[in-house]
């Protein structure tokens, strides 16, 4: 691999300890056992239904929540951090250096503030600048970067739309100048043309400045468009990850298989051939034994039920957990 | 024989900013066992449109003197404006139109099991004693594909996923045996293997109960799979209308285009995605002219500017409101 590596994790898990009393208490793995390695300067992505712990692995990364074990490490060839024993002025750095982009723009700005105020706040909270004039030119040139009108900065939120709310979201999240950004579906709750406009903002930044993003979504086909690498989550793992191409042209594990026939087709004739699952996602604190996903699953077998299939790379940077992989690539070619 | 006959619907609300338009001139029809996709962003007009069906909107709102809803019924014809006391609107509200919302969880109550709030609207519209309304719900709750119904029909909407409970709406929305449903983005906030599975339960059951469709989404998608014609909406007007086929395939209308080049293609991956420039204006300052010439990107000059497109006929039921499509008539 060419790229040096942002963020590594290995064997990373997150745990909440649920309901209440003494006796009553549950463990809730929500992000069980994951090692990903990021590249610095990639967009990373990764997909899952809800309740798959993608959020939580972001969130996680962030160090927003605890790490329950595992390691996290983060390098950005100035500095290294262990993630998960983070604090003090170490934590404070790493703040900087991290930052996420919320999915809905309509909750994530505070409607009392003037959009330069938003922008600005984490360049005061943090210290980053000496006086107003260098926060105001700072403010103006990122304002400028995510084509936000100057004008518009004295307004307030509710003046804008979504589009432009979440060009606000952005620019806050860049102003203190990070190297690694969590978009936790950035562009799920706006319209399609006003998701590509987005997108195509994300990415000329991302390659403008150099940045790494960890592009969290449901939406298989936005993450197609955008993202280098693309894991796939359920339940808390990882069941497949590929570089996009390869995964979209050869997608091997049944669940990633099953999330791309469920994309709606723009073709009125291709109604039906989908290649639909049954059920829904299992809930976390009641995980299947074996592979988590046999309880879905249309290929399922004793073993399935049994064992969990380890994490095995099929090609170059190609990896998948079925315990069938290889025969489902025969029956599919036969 | 169409089920219901919308004509000139122009509906406008008094806010603080000033009086808005959401819905302008907007007329379509709908058969029997016909589905139509609404398309268009948000704020186009889409939801307020069909709630004008229902007459569901705001006391705020004041409808044009020339506006027409009429709904053709089994008993004959009613005509939806005249309707004014909520008695006479029962006809109509739950009982021949059922309208199923985006977020099943806002449209339960929270603090009554869904078998109550089922039988409840049940005994409202039908002649059923409880029991027979009991055994409806749940016969309908299993029939739309949730196991255990007689144990669910006494949960609350908090117990159930999200995939469940929009079953659950659609199963309380279809048994009193709507000639019309109305589904506001019913699988928006959903999954797409849910998405899916929900797509496939309202195909079965119009295939079933023969009723009409109003599927309102901004997913061309799953317009594409649902739908048997669509009409697009951008600030309150109706701008295209045909056939699914006619429309994905061959859109004539810039909006119409945007939207479709603006989706991710899975096919093409390189392919960079193209937005529609700028954002939607707001209703307060409603652009002269075709209301979409702020933000197109074939605009022929002043015309565009000035003067309100007619509808041209652009193909077998196909009709577009954009001058681009008479130039192209009388060239």
């Amino acid at each position: 691999m060419s790229d040096p590596l942002l963020i590594q994790t290995k064997d990373l898990s997150v745990t909440f300890s649920i309901g209440n009393g003494v006796f009553k208490k549950q463990q809730l793995k929500a992000v069980d056992g994951i090692s990903i390695d990021i590249p610095k300067g990639s967009f990373f992505g990764v997909v899952g239904e809800s309740g798959s712990g993608k959020t939580t692995l972001g969130r996680a990364l962030l160090n927003a929540v605890p790490i329950s074990d595992g390691h996290a490490t983060y390098d950005d060839g100035e500095v290294t951090y262990d993630l998960a024993g983070l604090d003090g002025a170490a934590l404070k750095d790493y703040r900087k250096r991290a930052q996420l982009i919320f999915q809905d723009p309509y909750a994530a700005l505070s409607p009392r503030m003037t959009v330069r105020d938003i922008i600005a706040e984490p360049l005061e909270v943090m210290g980053l600048t000496a006086n107003r004039e260098e926060t105001d030119a700072r403010v103006r040139e990122i304002a400028a970067k995510c084509r936000l009108n100057l004008e518009h900065l004295r307004r307030f939120p509710h003046a804008f739309s979504g589009g432009q709310r979440q060009r606000i979201s952005i620019a806050r999240a860049l102003v203190s100048g990070p190297q690694f950004i969590v978009a936790d579906e950035s562009v799920a709750a706006l319209d399609v043309s006003i998701q590509a406009d987005i997108l195509n903002l994300l990415k000329s930044i991302q390659q403008e400045m150099g940045l790494t993003f960890l592009f969290i979504s449901h939406d298989l086909s936005v993450v197609a468009h955008t993202c280098d690498h693309v894991a796939v989550m359920y339940l808390g793992r990882i069941v497949e990850s590929a570089p996009t191409r390869q995964l979209f042209k050869n997608a091997r594990h049944p669940y990633t298989k099953a999330l791309f026939s469920a994309i709606p087709s723009l073709d009125p004739d291709d109604r039906g051939s989908a290649q639909k699952l049954v059920g829904e996602i299992p809930s976390p604190t009641n995980q299947p034994t074996g592979c988590k996903f046999h309880t879905r699953c249309p290929y399922v077998t004793e073993l399935c039920k049994q064992q969990e299939p380890p994490l095995v790379t099929c090609e170059e940077g190609h990896a998948v957990s079925c315990h069938r992989w290889e025969e489902l690539q025969e029956g599919i070619t036969a | 024989m169409s089920l219901i006959d919308v004509r000139n619907l122009t509906l406008q609300f008094d806010t603080d900013e000033g009086r808005i338009t959401a819905v302008d001139n907007v007329s379509f029809s709908l058969a029997p066992g016909e589905v139509m996709g609404l398309v268009g962003e948000s704020g186009s007009g889409k939801s307020v449109t069909a709630k004008a069906l229902m007459k569901l909107n705001a006391r705020n709102g004041h409808y044009s003197d020339d506006s027409q809803i009429t709904l053709h019924l089994d008993s004959g014809p009613v005509d939806v404006m005249s309707l004014k006391r909520p008695r006479d609107m029962a006809v109509i509200r739950g009982g021949a139109i059922s309208m199923i919302f985006q977020e099943p969880m806002a449209s339960f109550a929270p603090a009554m099991t869904v078998g109550s709030q089922m039988v409840e609207q049940l005994l409202i519209h039908s002649n059923m004693n409880k029991r027979q309304a009991k055994e409806l719900s749940i016969e309908m709750l299993d029939r739309v594909g949730i196991s255990d119904a007689s144990t669910r029909f006494n949960q609350y909407a908090f117990e159930m996923s999200g995939g469940m409970r929009q079953r659950a709406m659609i199963a309380m929305a279809l048994s009193t045996k709507p000639k019309l449903l109305i589904a506001d983005e019913p699988t928006t906030a959903l999954d797409v293997t849910i998405q899916a599975q929900v797509i496939d339960l309202m195909k079965d059951l119009v295939d079933e109960f023969k009723m009409g469709i109003i599927f309102i989404t901004h997913d061309l998608g799953v317009v594409a799979q649902t739908a048997d014609k669509v009409a697009v909406m951008y600030l309150g007007r109706m701008i295209e209308q045909g056939p699914v086929r006619e429309v994905i395939r061959n859109p004539r209308h810039p909006y119409t285009q945007g939207l479709i080049d603006a989706l991710p293609k899975l096919d093409d991956l390189g392919a960079p995605l193209r937005a529609i420039p700028g954002d939607i204006p707001s209703p307060l300052e409603r652009p002269s002219g075709c209301v979409f010439h702020t933000r197109c990107s074939q605009i022929i000059g002043d015309i565009c500017k000035t003067h309100l497109p007619a509808w041209a006929d652009t193909g077998a039921d196909h009709r577009t409101a954009c001058h681009l499509c008479h130039q192209g008539a009388s060239a």
